[in-house]
């Protein structure tokens, strides 16, 4: 090969590269499309786990939210009242207080507490206990399923199986909510993170089924309701839960529990 | 016509990108999880390679042959469509947000499409001029959308039945993506 054939393909790409350089950066700022730059500050504030706890489809979609003022500057529940200070101060505006939540796991029984009406073999997903007899392979039919579907799907490795159910583990959790969607049972309530007497059972199953069938399931007896003077607990369907908005951790039906299921 | 017929079909289905060229799979396996997706990237991929096999070939024509540097082509079309895919990117941003949005990261990521390249290649393979060239550019990013589609259409299907453990994930795709190929292979008997 020559010199100038060297020098003429040298010529013919960059020269090329140079064109369309030009041409792109001619259109870069002739098709600039404004972004508002709090948006930018936002999206840094937020955490960035991308974890879909607000509503939106990830922290850049909500950081766009907050900064057209379509959702409130404490919106993200994972990054709460630091983040939220942030991001008031770069829209302009007040934090209000919000409360820490926590996810809580309403099942207690734990292989001790319950027992198998068979073994299980197949795949151990909690979604694919629909297809098994009862539902469950555990006696109580409405229990914690303990295959971890909410361990999968927390990002925080704030929910662990500890002896057969669930447990969050409240200093990790983010209250982002999406152990809450992943339980096909529907045992996973989101508690303030001070609250300090829940309700560990999820069956509406009659007194004399759930006493069969576990040792810490809640009969429905109504002692609690009928201790408690602020009206927070309520009996329906034969289990109990408690308002935490209007409990005030007095603790009494902790006491008045003849099967111990409130914690 | 009957002659840019007969390349249109041939190169959408007889000799379809994917599935007998083995051409642009990475997106064919990574973006065939879902219908909607899958549909986005085939229209962003038809809208490329059409418009990118109008460009390369107007620069092989005009600057490359000429020169006589056509050794160069490979490196030149690269340069252009990777320069093509930050275009329609800023274009789209621009003039309908809400394609662009709906696109996401797929745009970006024609530019690693071996297709996109494949197709401005074999143009000049085969010599075809202007039209020809984007007839053929059009009809094989159709085959690709196409394939594409039902290869979604059968991965959301696949998605809930009860799969060996072994083959669970990217095996089963791949041998349904060899199936699909054989299915394609009937195509040839069209010839």
């Amino acid at each position: 090969m020559s010199i100038t054939g060297i020098f003429l393909a040298t010529v013919i790409v960059g020269g090329t590269g140079l064109l369309l350089g030009l041409f792109l950066g001619f259109f870069g700022k002739k098709f600039y499309v404004e972004v508002d730059e709090r948006v930018e500050q936002i999206q840094e504030a937020l955490p960035g786990n991308n974890c879909g706890g607000c509503g939106y489809a990830g922290c850049s979609a909500l950081a766009e939210a907050i900064g057209k003022g379509e959702a409130p500057i404490d919106a993200c529940p994972v990054g709460g009242a630091a983040t939220a200070a942030i991001v008031g101060k770069i829209m302009g505006k007040e934090a209000g207080v919000s409360k820490r939540m926590t996810a809580f796991v309403k099942c207690a029984g734990s292989c001790e507490k319950t027992s198998v009406e068979y073994e299980y073999y197949g795949i151990q997903d909690c979604a694919m206990m629909n297809f098994v007899p009862g539902q469950s392979s555990k006696k109580c039919k409405d229990g914690c399923l303990g295959y971890g579907s909410c361990v999968q799907a927390c990002l925080f490795d704030a929910i662990h199986i500890q002896n057969g159910i669930a447990v969050v583990d409240r200093e990790k959790c983010k209250a982002c909510g999406k152990c809450i969607a992943a339980c096909p049972k529907h045992l996973i309530e989101m508690i303030p993170y001070d609250a300090k007497h829940m309700v560990a059972c999820s069956s509406k199953a009659k007194g004399k089924q759930v006493m069969a069938s576990c040792e810490t399931g809640c009969i429905g007896c109504k002692k609690c309701e009928k201790v408690c003077e602020k009206g927070a607990v309520t009996v329906k369907d034969n289990l109990a839960w408690i308002d935490q908005e209007k409990c005030v951790n007095c603790g009494a039906c902790k006491e008045a529990c003849p099967r111990k299921v409130i914690l | 016509m009957q002659e840019l017929l007969m390349i249109g079909i041939g190169a959408a289905f007889i000799n379809n990108v994917v599935l007998s060229q083995f051409l642009g799979l990475c997106p064919f396996l990574g973006v065939s999880k879902k219908m909607e997706t899958a549909a986005g990237m085939g229209g962003a991929v038809i809208f490329v390679i059409t418009i990118s096999s109008f460009i390369t070939g107007l620069i092989y024509q005009y600057l490359l042959e000429p020169m006589n540097v056509t050794y160069l082509q490979t490196i030149v079309f690269i340069l252009v469509i990777a320069a093509l895919v930050q275009f329609v990117e800023m274009f789209l941003k621009k003039v309908s947000p809400g394609l662009y949005k709906a696109l996401g990261v797929y745009l970006p990521l024609i530019t690693t499409n071996c297709a996109v390249l494949g197709v401005a290649l074999l143009n000049v393979q085969n010599s075809y001029n202007l039209l020809e060239g984007v007839v053929n550019g059009f009809a094989t990013a159709f085959g690709f959308t196409v394939s594409i589609i039902l290869m979604a259409g059968i991965r959301e299907k696949t998605e809930h039945n009860d799969v060996l453990p072994a083959f669970r994930g990217s095996p089963i795709v791949l041998l349904t993506a060899c199936l699909m190929a054989i299915a394609f292979f009937g195509f040839s008997g069209l010839k």
